[in-house]
């Protein structure tokens, strides 16, 4: 009959209304300032720059390649490659950013740039309480508060970070095989030399076999080595 | 003459005047209600509280809005900018028989003659029981011609079947 | 002890005759209507907008706990700790809302835009003026036309509706000031011809009248509200759908729909005229709610005899707040119709069933003194719920379990 429907529909939302007062389970939402939810691991809101020293501004994986500002579709980073180099965690010497700003009002969180980095340099972040009163400088964001330690990346994005190391990790053995390998070429070139030095001449100075050169790093999130 | 008939009258004929001169016609619509409820003031001010309210619920609760429908529904609502079809000289002669029928009733009215008007106690029952009574022809022809504009109305917007097809 | 009561009960009265008699030694003689009639509308100013304040509030949170979500809880008194369960958000609403920037579409017509809200406002508030708010507490007893009064103010605001929507120069507007007079015409019909049944049975257009046609007291205990006749409860529920229809609220809201036309008729408005469109809106319907209340829920009377110390006024402010709570209530559960349902409802069930339960009214009268109690009311029930069941079978839900073709 006409009106059953809305009878029954009336029920339900009243036992919703009491149900509210007296069963917490019911209640969806939290009380956000005082109450958080813990924050899922797949969340994502601006990009953030990994560092990997305890001073932010030296340990910056970022290399001022620029692809990220390239591929950035709402082109929200701006980048300014520094005049002189540095060396990265693989005792490499690199560029490092002078400048690096992201306009999150621009950032429309796409993470295009997290997939284009070569360098598993730039990563979200999931700060979100971003607001602020001045609607232009406020809102863009230097590097010195896009640093963010690698701990902070474990921590929030725990299984993003531990791939991201294994990659880093991969890339430093293949540096030290590489140098080791040079090293290890370096030096039997350099005893062969010096054999046949030493063959051709049975008195005289010998000259020093060249040393290796190649830097010794640990692990990527320990210091470059200078 | 009274401070408030003044008012009143200076309102319903100003609003008429309005209604009958502005340009667009949702202006003239509105220009038109206000006229009708100064007509209906002026019935409060005789002590006609039943057709007074009655004018407002009928004049401006419904013809109003017919009228505003009419013109959302058949026309835009800028303002035409050509002269008026028909010269506003022909509207004299009509002008002038409603004046001669309004002046013919008033003067045959115990208004006209400076009789003291008889005053009868007019309740809504008595206005009801006219209704039944004395006035149930007119009241009868009334229903009939607005059932037969409803049906005209329903028989031009029923969609035709084959149309359709 | 009685005496104390008949003085809670007449205290506004009384406290008007008082201030009326100080001020007749002061002031000059033609002041003195003028005086009574500002003591008349303070009281009305006063007291029906905080009820929108608290409403607003109330019903937010209402709606939350529905949803199983907290609702405002916040706004307290300002500078310190003290929340207030939330009520303090009327005042921080209130206060955004008068200080806002009043935005005027460059296109708009400014005069018929600036005039809308006012002339909605105006007969919202007016027909106040004819409500029986307690015993001897009616500002304008108007004895031979009051609820015509009603009606007619009630019909006036259509015309500001339509001036909103059209003024603004916006398609939504428009769109919300046609839906709203489509609306508001058609459920005029059911609401005037529910309420005519009163008007029968009573047999004046007082409002006063019909309270005091309702004084009888039954069985000894019951006082005869028309609530309690076949006719009377039926009435009351078609009065009360048209009544939610005639003041836009859900399921009837389609002249505002969010999700289909922003806010309708008043999406062009900003600030204090949208704060006047809110208010007029609820305004409106706790006008129409306090007419109900005096047609069928006895007005300022109790419900029974006993009760009779608790003073009247509270009465008729305690069924008020109760039938705005049921308001808010079928705004949780119910969802929005169609505009073809909606009208197809106005005309096709709520018509009939009124013009039905006018006949029924009219026996029910005729037969005050030849039939049994308990035969005119099973006859007036059955001439009544068999056409229910019959109008009704055409506007139940026609899908069963819904089936989703492509998820399956």
């Amino acid at each position: 009959m006409l009106g059953t429907g809305i009878l029954k529909g009336m029920v339900e939302t009243a036992k919703n209304f009491a149900g509210s007062y007296h069963d917490p389970e019911r209640l969806t939402t939290v009380e956000y300032p005082e109450q958080r939810i813990a924050p899922k691991e797949n969340a994502r809101q601006f990009p953030m720059l990994i560092h990997d020293t305890e001073d932010p501004m030296k340990g910056l994986r970022c290399v001022a390649c620029q692809i990220c500002e390239k591929e950035c579709p709402p082109q929200c980073i701006y980048i300014v490659k520094s005049k002189d180099k540095r060396a990265d965690y693989k005792g490499q010497m690199q560029f490092y950013p002078a400048t690096f700003d992201i306009d999150i009002s621009v950032c429309m969180s796409c993470q295009i740039c997290v997939e284009v980095c070569p360098f598993e340099s730039i990563k979200m972040d999931t700060e979100f309480e971003l607001s602020n009163t001045d609607r232009f400088g406020g809102l863009l964001i230097h590097k010195e508060q896009l640093a963010k330690s690698n701990e902070h990346y474990r921590k929030i994005h725990p299984a993003d970070a531990a791939a991201s190391d294994a990659v880093l990790a991969a890339e430093v053995a293949k540096a030290q095989a590489k140098a080791k390998a040079d090293a290890e070429a370096k030096a039997a070139k350099a005893a062969a030399e010096a054999k046949a030095k030493a063959d051709a001449a049975v008195a005289g100075t010998v000259p020093a076999p060249a040393t290796s050169t190649a830097p010794q790093p640990t692990s990527p999130p320990a210091a470059p080595a200078a | 003459m009274t401070l408030s008939f003044a008012i009143l009258a200076g309102l319903t004929v100003g609003s008429a005047v309005a209604a009958m001169s502005l340009r667009n016609l949702v202006h003239c619509a509105l220009g038109l209600v206000l006229t009708f409820a100064g007509l209906a003031g002026l019935y409060l001010q005789l002590n006609a509280e039943f057709v007074g309210f009655t004018q407002i619920l009928v004049y401006v609760g419904a013809v109003a809005i017919l009228i505003v429908f009419a013109i959302l529904l058949t026309r835009g609502t800028e303002p035409a900018n050509e002269p008026a079809a028909v010269s506003p000289w022909a509207g004299l002669p009509v002008a002038v028989l409603a004046f001669l029928a309004m002046a013919a009733a008033v003067l045959a009215s115990p208004v006209g003659k400076r009789l003291a008007a008889p005053v009868p106690e007019v309740s809504v029952k008595t206005l009801g029981q006219k209704l039944m009574t004395d006035y149930v022809l007119p009241l009868e022809v009334l229903a009939l011609l607005l059932t037969a504009a409803m049906l005209g109305a329903v028989i031009i917007a029923m969609k035709d079947k084959e149309d359709l097809q | 002890m009685a005496e104390v009561f008949q003085a809670i009960d007449q205290f506004p009265v009384t406290l008007k005759t008082w201030l009326l008699g100080h001020a007749a030694g002061v002031m000059p003689e033609w002041a003195l209507p003028l005086l009574s009639a500002a003591l008349s509308i303070t009281p009305i100013l006063a007291v029906f907008p905080l009820l929108f304040a608290l409403t607003t509030v109330i019903e937010r949170k209402g709606l939350g706990r529905i949803q199983n979500r907290r609702g405002p809880n916040r706004v307290g008194i300002p500078l310190t700790n003290i929340r207030l369960a939330g009520f303090g958000q009327f005042i921080a609403d209130g206060i955004k809302s008068l200080t806002k920037e009043d935005i005027v579409p460059r296109s708009a017509d400014k005069v018929v835009h600036f005039l809308a809200p006012i002339a909605l406002l105006i007969p919202v508030l007016l027909t106040y003026s004819v409500l029986p708010f307690g015993r001897n507490m009616v500002p304008l007893d108007l004895p031979q036309t009051g609820l015509l009064f009603f009606f007619a103010l009630g019909a006036s605001t259509e015309l500001s509706v339509f001036m909103a929507g059209w003024s603004s120069r916006n398609k939504y507007s428009l769109l919300g000031a046609m839906r709203a007079i489509a609306q508001m015409v058609s459920y005029e019909i059911p609401l005037i011809l529910s309420a005519l049944t009163v008007v029968m049975i009573a047999g004046t257009l007082s409002l006063s009248g019909i309270v005091e046609s309702q004084a009888e007291v039954r069985f000894g205990f019951l006082h005869s509200w028309h609530l309690f006749t076949p006719w009377g409860l039926v009435g009351f529920f078609l009065f009360l759908t048209a009544a939610a229809a005639e003041a836009n609220r859900t399921p009837f809201d389609l002249p505002e729909a969010e999700s289909e036309i922003i806010a309708g008729y008043f999406t062009e408005y900003s600030g204090f005229k949208f704060a006047i469109f809110f208010l007029a809106e609820y305004l409106g319907l706790f006008a129409m709610c306090g007419l109900g209340i005096t047609l069928f829920l006895g007005g300022w009377l109790p419900p029974f005899k006993f009760l009779g110390f608790i003073p009247s006024w509270c009465w008729f402010l305690g069924k008020l707040v109760a039938l705005i709570l049921l308001f808010i209530w079928l705004r949780g559960t119910l969802p929005r119709l169609r505009t073809d349902q909606l009208m197809g409802f106005a005309w096709k069930f709520l018509l009939p069933m009124t013009l039905i339960n006018l006949f029924v009214a009219g026996l029910w009268h005729l037969s005050v003194t030849s039939v049994p109690m308990t035969v005119r009311w099973i006859g007036g029930f059955a001439l009544l719920a068999i056409p229910y069941w019959l109008l009704g079978r055409g506007f139940e839900a026609k899908v069963g379990k819904r089936e989703y073709r492509f998820a399956n």
